[in-house]
């Protein structure tokens, strides 16, 4: 399995803060994983923003990140803390 | 505790004091602390909500530190930054930064400041009489963090 979160104004678009879903091969990177988030259409584009940050097991990272079962991964729009 | 992140309001000179008087050589100390305004762009904001990622954040801010303290010769570091509903004029973050002579402790809270803002996961949510909206990253704010490279 792999824990996908989404914060802040993603976790609002799509309504969810974050979901579990099968680990399969051809999830091999974050950008997969994201390609198979969009082909569910609808509020998921907002995952197509050119600004979309991501992490892997709380560190930021590249779309091209790999990805292994049992990962935490996270997307979120560009941060706005201090 | 040098990186805390918390709901509650905290006072910006105790933090300022508390990094001196933990070590009798330092001869330095520079602060940070960033303020919610009443007005964004034009727009009054009534209130200010601020996301973050538990566990994430904390160990961002941490790598942040460890990279202040690799680059610079600190005699110590604390940030503190608040989450959850924050009104105008209550502070968000403080960032101190403490070294033997000033140059250090200036550039470090510098660079710690542009790196949190583009690299530590927060996001702020303004409540204005429009409604809510969430604040947009700015370019400016990665071009400042791009001169540390």
């Amino acid at each position: 399995m792999i824990e996908v979160l989404y914060f802040a104004r993603y976790r609002e678009a799509l309504d969810c803060e974050g979901e579990r879903l099968p680990w399969s091969a051809e999830l091999d990177s974050l950008e997969a994983l994201r390609a198979r988030l969009l082909a569910r259409g609808g509020a998921w584009q907002v995952l197509a923003e050119q600004s979309l940050m991501c992490a892997r097991n709380q560190e930021l990272c590249s779309l091209a990140e790999p990805l292994a079962d049992g990962d935490e991964v996270a997307f979120f729009p560009p941060v706005t803390g201090g | 505790m040098a990186i805390r992140v918390q709901h509650e309001a905290f006072r910006p000179g105790v933090e300022l004091e508390a990094l001196h008087a933990a070590n009798a050589g330092i001869g330095a100390v520079v602060g940070f602390v960033g303020y919610v305004r009443d007005y964004n762009d034009g727009n009054p904001v009534a209130a200010m909500t601020l996301e973050y990622y538990p566990g994430m954040t904390e160990k961002a801010l941490a790598g942040i530190v460890a990279q202040a303290h690799a680059r610079w010769s600190l005699l110590g570091v604390e940030i503190v930054h608040r989450v959850g509903q924050l009104l105008p004029g209550e502070p968000i973050v403080f960032v101190g930064t403490a070294s033997a002579h000033r140059q250090a402790a200036f550039d470090a809270c510098n660079f710690i400041m542009d790196y949190l803002k583009t690299r530590a996961p927060f996001w702020k949510r303004e409540d204005t009489p429009e409604g809510a909206h969430w604040v947009d990253g700015r370019d400016s704010d990665q071009a400042a963090a791009r001169r540390w490279e």
